[in-house]
């Protein structure tokens, strides 16, 4: 057993996903209470040996990688033999997984095939002083309860984290160990057949990528236009609760939330949300939260650092008029 | 096909509080639903057996109060149900509670699994995906769409942030449902009738899953994870709310993002 800390990293299509190095950023953060252990990070997938010197940049003492056809695709058994294959020669004491659709389909797959515990969605992750654990915090109960969960008898002790919750380093041109470990693949491996794919188009750009969000519920009513000019003007992208998701007013992927995408930008406007706890869980960590909201009790005051209480009908475009004289 | 459905009764509420003495979950007095990806689990199930006459089973790991949630399962249209309950089960994490339920499961025979993708309440989502592990057998998680096709064979269609795919699958198998996979029936007056009257809702205990399942591997003890301490969420530090005309909101907003460096 080493007392590493292993990152599984996801790629698609040969692209990096964020929450990996964002992945990478709190293990080193981890890792300095382990001293002299490692970051390792584990990328799966085909021709993506080229990623490796990037993980690497971004924090990475040592990067092993499976480059296989089989692996082209994401599938749940050919990923779950590479990473249990790479556990199992690693042994680490700890490992990170990002909580997208991909690792939550991997993660428990693999926490039931080796036998250790696996703590889903967490928000914080910390080193216990005294017995050296990974300490596990996650909201459970719709976002009303926090639980802090532990490994003690199993390793390694496994957890995942959603896109947006930790954050990455900057990269810097680094070196680092890069192995290419290879795994066997029988035909039976590969036990499902993708027939097709189908990327949907998206409307908007990725919010959890956005350092300023204006974001919309029911309150705004149908028309987002008012808060698009805002977005425009600072640069931003729109975002929406639920309720406007379930109206068609916005996207499914303009969704911040419990059920939608945890952000983490630097402003925040909640506009006409009122603040349910299944959409605080998803936004509460904004550096600088407004909130507009005409009824001065809703609970989205409680999570705002500037509330503003009023019409935003009558407070985006006297607030974007501001703005662009300013400019 | 022999179809076996998941499901989990969970409370139904978004107000549930910790008692602030023992830190432990007040569930007195809050009313407890089937989760809701699970009322998409069997509606799906229904409509298989609807079109194929397949044999559609409920399953619950749970207290015996678990008991309602099942008859609301039969009432909907499914064949049998049985509730998994045994002291010796309290307590499991989600790699104990997917090895029981999976004992269950290879205990009545079954062609495909379907489950929720995700409980609302311990909110893991990991149950599905640990079953079909223990069971050894394919899994698609995240079923927008279900269609059979030649054989024992099923297209899935899975969702993802930025895609989607259709996947074949042969079974056995097990797949993972969202609640944007189809709008569930409602119970008819004959099936409530009938669940509780002719239909019965049928015991395991760890005694009838011993030849499938090793005690050390159910329950608190089965249970590689612990909680170790679970507390309120907190709420940050309260901000300031302005109650002023618009003019002057404008200008502490501006006043605000200016202090941040955004304009
Ligand atoms: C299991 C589960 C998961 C969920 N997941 C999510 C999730 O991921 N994300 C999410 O957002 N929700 C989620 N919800 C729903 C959540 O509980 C709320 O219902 C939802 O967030 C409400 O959206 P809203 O604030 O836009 O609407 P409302 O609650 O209806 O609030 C509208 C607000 O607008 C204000 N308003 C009205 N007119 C104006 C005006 N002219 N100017 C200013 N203010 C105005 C009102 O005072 C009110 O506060 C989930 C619920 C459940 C049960
Ligand atoms: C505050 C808190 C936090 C927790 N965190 C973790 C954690 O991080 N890791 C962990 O391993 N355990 C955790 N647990 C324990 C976990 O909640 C239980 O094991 C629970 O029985 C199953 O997990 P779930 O509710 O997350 O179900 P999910 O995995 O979200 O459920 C998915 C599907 O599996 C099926 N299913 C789930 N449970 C049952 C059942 N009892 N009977 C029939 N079908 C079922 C349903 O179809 C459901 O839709 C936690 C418990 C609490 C109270």
């Amino acid at each position: 057993m080493t007392e590493n800390i292993l990152v599984i990293c996801e790629q698609r299509d040969g692209k990096l996903q964020k929450v990996s190095t964002e992945l990478i950023g709190k293990a080193r953060q981890l890792i300095e209470k382990k001293q002299g252990q490692k970051v390792v990070a584990l990328l799966m997938g085909d021709k993506i040996a080229g990623l490796a010197q990037d993980l690497v940049n971004h924090g990475a003492d040592k990067v092993v990688y499976v480059d296989n056809p089989a692996l082209k695709d994401y599938m749940t058994e050919t990923y779950t033999k590479a990473a249990c294959a790479v556990l199992k020669s690693e042994n680490p004491d700890m490992v990170l997984v990002g909580a997208s659709s991909i690792g939550r389909d991997l993660a428990p797959r693999i926490a039931a095939r080796i036998k250790t515990g696996l703590t889903a969605d967490c928000t914080t992750l910390e080193i216990d002083d005294e017995t050296g654990e990974l300490l596990m915090t996650r909201p459970a109960f719709g976002g009303n309860i926090m639980a802090t969960i532990i490994c003690p008898d199993h390793r390694p002790q496994m957890a995942t984290v959603r896109p947006g919750v930790m954050v990455a380093l900057n990269p810097e041109q680094k070196t680092g160990e890069i192995v290419d470990f290879a795994v066997d693949f029988a035909p039976e491996d590969t036990n499902v057949e993708i027939l097709e794919t189908t990327m949907i188009t998206k409307e908007s750009k990725d919010i959890t990528q956005a350092a300023i969000l204006v974001s919309g519920g029911r309150g705004v009513g149908a028309n987002f236009a008012p808060l698009k000019e805002l977005a425009d003007v600072l640069g931003g992208e729109i975002a929406a609760s639920r309720a406007s998701v379930d109206a068609g007013t916005a996207h499914k992927d303009m969704q911040v939330g419990q059920t939608g995408k945890t952000v983490r930008p630097e402003v925040y406007f909640a506009c006409g949300i009122s603040g349910a706890v299944q959409h605080t869980a998803g936004m509460e960590e904004a550096a600088l939260i407004f909130a507009i909201n005409k009824d001065t009790t809703a609970p989205i005051f409680d999570v705002a650092d500037v509330g503003i209480v009023g019409d935003v009908h009558k407070i985006l475009p006297k607030l974007v008029n501001r703005i662009r004289n300013e400019k | 096909m022999k179809i076996i459905v998941c499901i989990k009764q969970v409370p139904d509420t978004n107000e549930v509080r910790l008692d602030p003495k023992t830190g432990t979950l007040i569930r007195d007095g809050v009313p407890s639903i089937i989760n809701p990806d699970d009322m998409c689990g069997i509606e799906a199930a229904l409509q298989l057996k609807d079109q194929y006459g397949c044999h559609v089973t409920a399953i619950t790991m749970g207290p015996p109060q678990a008991d309602v949630a099942l008859r609301e399962a039969l009432a909907m249209g499914c064949d049998e149900a049985y509730l998994v309950s045994d002291r010796a089960f309290g307590g499991a994490d989600t790699w104990a509670t997917s090895s029981t339920l999976a004992a269950a499961i290879k205990k009545l025979g079954y062609d495909l699994i379907i489950t929720g993708r995700q409980a609302i309440d311990g909110d893991t989502a990991q149950v599905g995906p640990q079953i079909a592990e223990h069971l050894g057998i394919p899994q698609v998680t995240y079923a927008q769409n279900i269609e059979k096709t030649e054989g024992n064979a099923l297209i899935v269609q899975r969702q993802y942030e930025d895609r989607y795919q259709k996947i074949k699958i042969t079974c056995p198998a097990l797949i993972t449902a969202l609640s944007s996979l189809n709008s569930p029936r409602y119970m008819s007056v004959a099936g409530v009738v009938s669940a509780y009257d002719t239909k019965e809702v049928k015991l395991l205990t760890f005694e009838d899953l011993k030849d499938h399942v090793a005690e050390e591997n159910i329950g608190l003890k089965g249970s590689p994870t612990k909680v170790k301490k679970s507390f309120p969420k907190q709420v940050k530090a309260q901000g300031v709310k302005h109650e002023v005309d618009e003019d002057e909101a404008v200008e502490i907003i501006v006043k605000k993002l200016k202090e941040h460096f955004v304009l």
